[in-house]
């Protein structure tokens, strides 16, 4: 059932990439210009803006939950007795 | 079966996403190059207090660019740890221990696409746990569009103190792929998958289980946990980052998480960026967290052996957290900076609670089994230091 319902999630995220990819032979072309990401580019948008902190945070999370993964601190053996 | 249908849908996942990232590299091999995150060095102290737990120390982050197209990292952490938790106190002695952790990486870009390489070590007087990471990140499709793949390998040595017969070991697999796309010039989003393989001895070798015990005046016996040798997991991540009229940011993060021991769980984080002037930062962050108990999980057994797996470890028990956070970041003036670098003070503090649905605080006087359920609260607290050179 879950297996179902991420396959096809997953597989419509990435049909739809798959025709933004194809925007060099298709009409679709990115339509956020370099030129008007400056907001996004802002230093308060980054999520990984304190890289350590979020490192402590993975950490105090992953010892205390079952639930693990999906995180962008990386990972592998946790060392919590 | 549900073990097997998760490693083929990972596969076919991962297959997927290869096939993806071979057609965003050949797409992209017009445009224009991308570069490697800058130069920095942090500082960090951190602190935990909660539920008879004081764990701190310090940690250091290094990061250099050698070129233009290699970056070289270095991490170093300590935990020093003091624990008299609920669990220690109902079957064993206060104990407290140290734990450090060493990682170095180093990254190479060429063109659009960051190939990060580390190595990690763990070590603590009871575990010792050895990984080495990979990850590939490629930006695609006007940079509107980053993809990654990432896989990693640890495996650990476990121990037992005042055991010196006593030596097990477990691996751990890892593979994770993630797309994040800029939806508008406002809003971002991302997707982040990862799935998790154990094998091994995977117990707390310290940890027991109660049972109901007519045959000793106390009415309770104690046995070590016995759990499966393998446990294989999947998560989802969604998240979104938004940015504001007044110059602000929103971020919104849901993770689904399900393993094969049958726990489900959910996790939700709002947080919220907004600058003051041109040196203050503040952070608010709320985060809610839920999850199942394992399928051999229970607070008290009715007799001993009673199943083939026994848990009683509360991190595998109905529970739910709430974190509420703060932070604030503080931009030190150029004329204030060694040799102009950029630098910034933080402090961040969380406050969490966790009420847990069906483990029971036997340190109570109560019947056996009646006992209150447990919940304890914890101060989390991180200051640091990041230099920009």
């Amino acid at each position: 059932m879950l297996a179902n319902y991420l396959t096809r999630s997953l597989l419509v995220v990435f049909l739809i990439s798959l025709f933004g990819l194809a925007g060099c032979a298709q009409p679709i072309e990115p339509w956020v210009k370099p030129y008007e990401r400056q907001n996004l580019a802002d230093p308060i948008m980054r999520t990984n803006r304190h890289p350590i902190a979020n490192m402590h945070v993975a950490h105090v999370y992953e010892a205390r939950e079952s639930a693990r993964g999906s995180e962008v601190t990386g990972g592998g053996g946790c060392g919590c007795n | 079966m549900a073990v097997i249908n998760s490693t083929k849908l990972i596969l076919d996942l991962v297959s997927c996403l290869v096939l993806y990232l071979i057609i965003g590299l050949l797409f992209s091999l017009l445009t224009q190059a991308a570069v490697l995150e800058e130069d920095r060095a942090d500082v960090l102290y951190h602190s935990y207090d909660g539920g008879g737990m004081k764990i701190d120390g310090p940690a250091i982050l290094l990061r250099k660019k050698a070129s233009e197209s290699v970056a070289l990292s270095a991490y170093y952490y300590v935990d020093t740890i003091s624990s008299a938790s609920v669990d220690v106190m109902s079957t064993a002695s206060p104990y407290s221990e140290d734990r450090q952790e060493g990682q170095l990486g180093i990254e190479y870009l060429h063109e659009k696409t960051i190939m990060a390489f580390s190595v990690r070590q763990s070590d603590e007087d009871d575990y010792l746990a050895k990984s080495v990471n990979f990850n590939v990140s490629h930006d695609t499709f006007g940079d509107l569009t980053n993809l990654n793949i990432g896989f990693a390998f640890s495996d650990n040595e476990i121990k037992r103190n005042g055991d010196e017969l006593f030596e097990e070991q477990s691996q751990q697999y890892r593979i994770r792929a993630g797309i994040s796309q800029i939806l508008t010039k406002n809003l971002s989003i991302a997707l982040n998958i990862e799935s998790v393989a154990d094998e091994g001895y995977l117990n707390n070798p310290y940890r027991t289980v109660r049972y109901i015990d007519s045959s000793v005046p106390a009415g309770v016996g104690y046995q070590s946990e016995v759990y499966p040798n393998t446990r294989n997991s999947f998560s989802t991540k969604l998240s979104a980052s938004y940015y504001l009229p007044y110059r602000a940011a929103l971020f919104l993060h849901y993770r689904y998480f399900s393993d094969s021991w049958q726990i489900d769980a959910n996790d939700i984080e709002l947080s919220y960026r907004h600058p003051f002037g041109k040196t203050v930062e503040l952070e608010l962050k709320v985060r809610y967290y839920q999850q199942s108990q394992a399928s051999f999980y229970s607070d008290l057994f009715p007799y001993q052996d009673a199943q083939n797996f026994l848990a009683r470890d509360k991190e595998l028990s109905d529970f739910d957290d709430l974190t509420l956070g703060l932070g604030v970041t503080y931009l030190i003036p150029k004329q204030f900076s060694i040799s102009d670098w950029r630098s910034e003070a933080s402090i961040q503090w969380d406050y969490i609670t966790f009420n847990y649905n069906n483990f029971r605080d036997p340190t109570e006087e109560a019947a056996l089994g009646e006992e209150p359920l447990y919940g304890f609260s914890a101060h989390v607290i991180r200051a640091f230091f990041s230099v920009y050179f």
